[in-house]
């Protein structure tokens, strides 16, 4: 009979174990999208958190809202996200004692801005787009990095799928590179179905994003919140 | 009041078992015009006088928002009773932010009644001029308490505190068996006639300002209770539940007219 | 024939933490801290649990772990419960580091009973509650590079819902209708996701990660047979007594590798 040399079922591992190091950062994924138009903003987020190549829950919120008039969304690590929305909160509620109203988006905005960078130097990983309207009731939305810088823009992106999907809004959005085509005013209706072709087409092919979108509108009126489904792969 | 060789420190006891500095500090709430407290299964409400230092000068503020089921109402030092508002909405943003719950009320009466405490124990310091009516909802329904700068606090169906707090007692000690099945709005109007009890009357009246009973301009409302955030009648808002408690101030009781500050 | 499996045998088997054991004596290394190493918290666990299982039921929450703690690849302990009950409302069950459990369930055990006496209508804590401090002491010990080394499941059950919730080390956290650590979640959540329907009895639930637990001990090495299944709910706690798996290893026979006993592929 011939015998065969038994074949180890994997690679041989390490003989040195690795020094572990512990990280405090990962990325839970995600895309959120902030679009604003002339007296509303349109603000979008997935519902899936992953950790590495695990989906570990498909259904935890990133956006949140934070005013009557004002939203916020989130990617990036979920226990910092958690920790600044609930921050924020908190932030608002003391201006709302000290000041008898809400705050104004814009300084929302700014708020946000120096939140992040009061930890400049162990930032929140987190990746934030802001909208809703203005005191004049003009529609805004607002774009940041993780440690405070912030834009006021048309409109924004950010998360696993911001590669995706940022083209998508420059060319239908601004109408880049469409010499020919004439910006238009938009409803806030038409802005909500484009959002949520552009999370579709962010879910199709970014495997952090799927599940549900979340998509709240905000007008001078209030907050008006849907929700959608996605891929479930 | 009476002068003691024992009354000059917060860590000095009187041979009769007494602090005498605690005691003064109560007096300080008797100083301040009147708050009403009561509730029913459901709501609870607090009602307070708003003195105006003239004709000119607006309204002090007596109510006072702590969360969206929380409020007080203070007589005495409004300054410390300002500090100790900022301390309640504190605790109470501190529970959320940890427990993702709301501030359970009588959790947080416990700890500002042992926050008064400190302050008649240690020396160099000096309790606290306030006394609060706090009203809340939370699991357990509508609560009332009442928290004293000696550091005691109760729990109560009824309770009145402040200038001439006697008077507003003796009308919710009459009334209060009906509050448990009261309406919101009769126990609103319960506190008002109530509250009512503690102003003079403009015709037996000594004071330089002639008082005319309960206004839309003197008095302020706070209502909470099952399916019902914190709510703040004050001004216009208060007309619909002042009708014919206005016009007929006439609230029996003597002529003490009280010059003294909050 | 190489009769060590890929080890290398002039390597140490053990890394130095058993302290008594001297290394080089026996021609192994051990790591001498030097003065300018910058200073660590605990790096990596040591004696660890392996995965918990949960799953919601109609009335009530079932959630399992086996009772094994491992040091490495060893079996260290054989009989330990990694499922703890808080309160009438609220159990908990860990995967990871046992020492950084045994201080987390000391520490929500007096959580818990503060806020039972604070409370004058003597309510026991939501479970809503519990988890999200938990989740806070989580994250405030990951900023501080000084991480507690699980993955604590919250089961509950208050007022006729049902509470399932996951917090890790970094403060991680989130609620689902199944939760599955470590290991688990490769293994037993996709047999949860299928399994899992909202009107699930509780003999289901118990069944159901039963099946899971079984499928874990086949494949993962830092599992064990020796399991507990809990459940929370209408009925209140019930902290389940270990109990034995049916396992079959039958197959190993036939299989080309196994044990060393077949070296050769079966004739066809």
């Amino acid at each position: 009979m011939q015998t065969v040399e038994p074949v180890l079922a994997c690679a041989p591992l390490p003989n040195v174990k690795e020094q572990g190091r512990f990280s405090p950062y990962t990325n839970n994924g995600g895309t959120v999208i902030a679009v604003a138009g002339k007296d509303f903003c349109v603000i979008a987020g997935d519902t899936r958190m992953s950790e590495g190549y695990s989906i570990t829950s498909r259904n935890v919120s990133k956006v949140i809202q934070l005013t009557s008039k004002c939203v916020l969304a989130s990617s990036g690590m979920q226990a910092d996200i958690a920790t600044l929305h609930k921050l924020l909160l908190i932030r608002l509620e003391q201006y709302k004692h000290q000041n008898g109203r809400e705050m104004s988006t814009t300084s929302i905005a700014q708020l946000l801005g120096n939140t992040l960078y009061g930890k400049r130097f162990f930032p929140y990983y987190t990746f934030n787009v802001l909208g809703g309207v203005d005191d004049k009731g003009v529609g805004c939305a607002y774009s940041y990095d993780a440690v405070g810088s912030f834009e006021r823009t048309p409109y924004s992106s950010s998360g696993t799928g911001q590669q995706l999907v940022q083209p998508l809004l420059d060319n239908q959005v601004a109408k880049k590179h469409q010499p020919n085509v004439l910006k238009v005013d938009v409803s806030a209706k038409e802005v909500e179905e484009f959002v949520r072709d552009a999370m579709t087409s962010a879910g199709e092919r970014d495997i952090y994003t799927g599940d549900h979108v979340e998509v709240k509108t905000v007008t001078a009126n209030g907050v008006v919140h849907q929700r959608f489904d996605l891929k479930f792969d | 009041m009476f002068r003691s060789d024992y009354d000059s420190d917060i860590s000095i006891w009187s041979p009769q078992g007494r602090i005498h500095q605690i005691e003064y500090a109560m007096e300080a709430v008797k100083q301040g015009s009147a708050s009403v407290g009561l509730k029913s299964k459901t709501h609870a409400v607090v009602a307070a006088v708003k003195r105006a230092s003239s004709e000119l000068g607006s309204n002090q503020q007596k109510v006072f928002r702590i969360d969206d089921h929380l409020a007080i109402s203070m007589s005495g030092l409004t300054a410390d009773g300002r500090v100790l508002t900022k301390y309640l909405r504190n605790e109470c943003l501190n529970h959320k932010f940890v427990y993702e719950q709301p501030m359970p009320v009588s959790k947080l009466v416990v700890q500002l009644a042992d926050k008064s405490q400190v302050h008649t124990q240690q020396s160099g310091r000096r309790p606290y001029g306030v006394g609060l009516l706090v009203i809340g909802y939370d699991e357990n329904g509508p609560h009332l308490y009442e928290t004293s700068p000696s550091g005691n606090y109760y729990d109560y169906k009824a309770q009145a505190i402040g200038n001439r707090f006697q008077s507003a007692r003796t009308y919710l000690e009459k009334t209060y068996e009906t509050f448990d099945d009261a309406t919101p709005e009769e126990l609103i109007r319960h506190s008002l006639l109530a509250l009512r009890e503690t102003v003079q009357t403009s015709s037996s009246s000594s004071s330089s300002t002639p008082n005319e009973g309960i206004t839309s301009k003197n008095a302020v409302v706070a209502i909470v209770g099952r399916d019902q955030k914190l709510t703040i009648y004050e001004n216009e808002e208060l007309i619909p539940f002042l009708a014919g408690i206005e016009t007929s101030g006439a609230a029996a009781g003597e002529n003490t007219a009280t010059s003294m500050e909050e | 024939m190489d009769s060590s499996y890929g080890l290398d045998l002039n390597k140490p088997l053990y890394d130095g933490r058993y302290s008594w054991f001297d290394h080089s004596k026996f021609g192994g290394t051990v790591y001498e801290p030097k003065p300018n190493d910058p200073s660590t918290r605990t790096t990596d666990p040591i004696v660890t649990g392996t995965s918990v299982l949960a799953v919601k039921y109609k009335g009530g929450v079932a959630i399992a772990a086996d009772t094994l703690l491992s040091y490495g690849s060893l079996a260290r302990f054989r009989d330990i419960r990694r499922i703890h009950k808080l309160n009438e409302h609220t159990i908990i069950g860990s995967s990871g580091e046992y020492s950084d459990f045994q201080y987390i369930t000391r520490m929500l055990d007096d959580v818990v009973t503060d806020n039972h006496i604070a409370d004058n209508n003597l309510q026991p804590m939501d479970p809503k509650s519990i988890f999200s401090y938990l989740s806070r002491v989580m994250y405030q010990r990951r900023n501080k590079q000084d991480p507690l080394y699980n993955n604590i499941v919250v089961a509950g059950y208050r007022n006729g819902e049902s509470f399932l919730g996951s917090v890790d080390l970094l403060g991680t956290h989130y609620q689902d209708d199944h939760i599955a650590t470590g290991f688990g979640d490769h293994i037993a959540r996709p047999l949860l996701r299928n399994a899992y329907k909202p009107d699930l009895t509780k003999e289901e639930a118990v069944k159901l990660l039963e099946k899971c637990l079984t499928v874990l001990f086949y494949r993962d090495a830092r599992a064990y047979y020796r399991v507990q299944i809990c459940t929370i709910g209408e009925d209140g706690v019930n902290i389940a007594e270990p109990q034995v798996l049916q396992t079959d290893w039958s197959v190993g026979n036939v299989t080309y590798g196994y044990d060393g006993r077949r070296t050769a592929l079966p004739q066809a």
